[in-house]
């Protein structure tokens, strides 16, 4: 998808009617298409070079790039630093905000210094606990909630103030995200629980990976049934398996990640395993285009990024579309353009 | 203790039915409670209450108290504070993805909202981020003063 008004990168795109944001990901959403988002895992490094290249292999393939915030509790690059090196060459990033190590204060802070610095897209979380982590000696702050966040983020937006009623001049224009786990406990209320965010503020939603499809299919029934479809984008998230072992060792693991014994068969019974789940994770992005409500993919690759590409190009989900990167129309217009 | 505070979820209709009505009783009090001043009386009354909902409930004292929408399952035990719903790493045993040995508050309160009437709607409401200055106050008058906004006395701390 190409927009006649395409700016100079690293500044924003004007904000359509209707529009919270003047991002790409969004212009792609409400326009209709299905969007792809994938997982960047910021380095432990200071080299912004290692940010740049790490999301260069996505080049083509995805809409918008998560910058994940301390994930699992492991402290890397912060999200809003990565994502404001990915702002500056033109990327479309979504900067997640963990409630687990920053109070209020901060959090409005850096929702404030990220908008400024071009971030459009903001995914509003809990985050984990600091025992899953590198430093489960940490203070787990915990002052907001996701929902709490995500009302307090909206208000900043929409309302132009802090929480704390004080008014703030130029009001973020930003897209607010969270994540929901379908297959999480309890599983009656977890379209309830999507339905809280959405009042709160959540305008796009992305799930934990989901590798199980009638319980998707029954989560999402859910969901229309209570008058969310139209009300939020849904991006479901799935992953290639590398291994068998890598899927059991994931189930047992990782809280709240369900993998049918079908699929674990399956990938035990295969040649090439590492290929076999890189095919079901093809097979579930077609399956999962064709559910009611869904509006895209968060492809979640850690460790094996470079397999993001062939997945999109395989399950043909782009349909033709080559999303904006950095470089991707200086070679047939190299004469009209100097970024 | 974790299993008087299961047994509280089991229980959750009727301690909200008993609270409802405690509530109502509180409520009447007000003048008597305006008389003797709401910050002389807020110490010992915070003591008795963290008393007895600590027992219960294993009350945190967060001062902002949801057990209600909660199905009398506290909140402020899940290791994440969280007051809106269970987060995506609840273990398929019901445990809480952080402590594996506890019960997930929010398995619990799904549990304890079933059974009181309107519950689950109760639960469906968004709780707005804490005001963490009201730790360790009592949860009880605050209430009865929300109630009666004629009290010249506000909530929180501020209040002169």
């Amino acid at each position: 998808m190409r927009f006649e008004d395409e700016p100079v990168p690293g500044y924003p795109l004007p904000i359509l009617a209707g529009h919270t944001s003047p991002g790409r990901f969004e212009r792609v959403l409400r326009a209709g298409g299905f969007a792809v988002t994938t997982e960047l895992a910021p380095p432990d490094s200071a080299d912004p070079e290692d940010v740049y290249r790490r999301a260069r292999v996505f080049d083509g393939y995805v809409d918008a790039i998560n910058a994940t915030d301390g994930s699992g509790a492991n402290c890397h690059m912060s999200s809003i630093a990565v994502c404001a090196l990915l702002t500056r060459v033109g990327y479309a990033p979504i900067m997640q905000i963990s409630c687990r190590d920053k109070n209020r204060i901060a959090i409005q802070g850096d929702i404030l210094g990220g908008a400024a610095m071009g971030v459009c897209n903001m995914l509003c979380l809990t985050g984990d606990g600091v025992q899953a982590g590198d430093h489960p000696q940490a203070k787990p702050v915990f002052d907001l909630d996701c929902v709490s966040l995500l009302d307090i983020a909206r208000t900043l937006r929409d309302d132009h103030h802090f929480q704390s009623g004080r008014k703030i001049t130029f009001a973020p224009r930003v897209f607010f995200g969270a994540a929901e786990n379908p297959s999480g406990l309890p599983h009656d209320w977890r379209a309830l629980r999507l339905a809280k965010k959405v009042a709160a503020g959540a305008q796009f939603i992305q799930t934990q990976y989901c590798y199980d499809i009638p319980l998707l299919q029954g989560f999402m029934d859910q969901v229309e049934g209570l008058g969310l479809l139209g009300k939020v984008f849904v991006l479901v998230g799935v992953g290639p398996l590398r291994s068998a072992k890598t899927a059991d060792w994931m189930r047992k693991n990782v809280p709240g990640m369900h993998v049918p014994d079908a699929l674990i068969t399956r990938l035990q019974g295969a040649k090439d395993q590492a290929r076999e789940g890189r095919e079901i994770c093809i097979e579930l992005i077609q399956a999962i285009r064709e559910i009611r409500g869904v509006h895209g993919v968060h492809i979640m690759a850690y460790r094996q990024e470079e397999s993001v590409a062939e997945i999109v190009d395989r399950s043909q989900i782009l349909q033709g579309r080559s999303p904006w990167y950095p470089g991707r129309d200086e070679a047939p217009q190299a004469s009209q353009r100097t970024a | 203790m974790h299993a008087v505070r299961l047994w509280s979820v089991r229980h959750a209709r009727g301690l909200n039915a008993f609270y409802r009505g405690f509530e109502g009783a509180l409520k009447r009090m007000h003048p008597l409670f305006k008389a003797l001043g709401y910050e002389r009386i807020e110490r010992p009354v915070a003591a008795i209450e963290r008393t007895v909902k600590g027992a219960l409930f294993d009350c945190k004292m967060c001062g902002q108290c949801v057990l209600s929408s909660t199905g009398m399952s506290c909140p402020m035990n899940c290791p994440k504070t969280l007051r809106n719903g269970p987060c995506g790493g609840v273990r398929d045993n019901g445990h809480c993805e952080v402590k594996p040995e506890m019960r997930c508050v929010w398995v619990e309160a799904y549990r304890g909202s079933q059974r009181i009437p309107n519950g689950i709607e109760a639960m469906s409401k968004i709780q707005f981020a804490v005001d963490q200055r009201l730790q360790g106050r009592s949860s009880w008058l605050r209430v009865v003063r929300e109630l009666n906004p004629e009290s010249p006395a506000k909530a929180g701390p501020d209040a002169k």
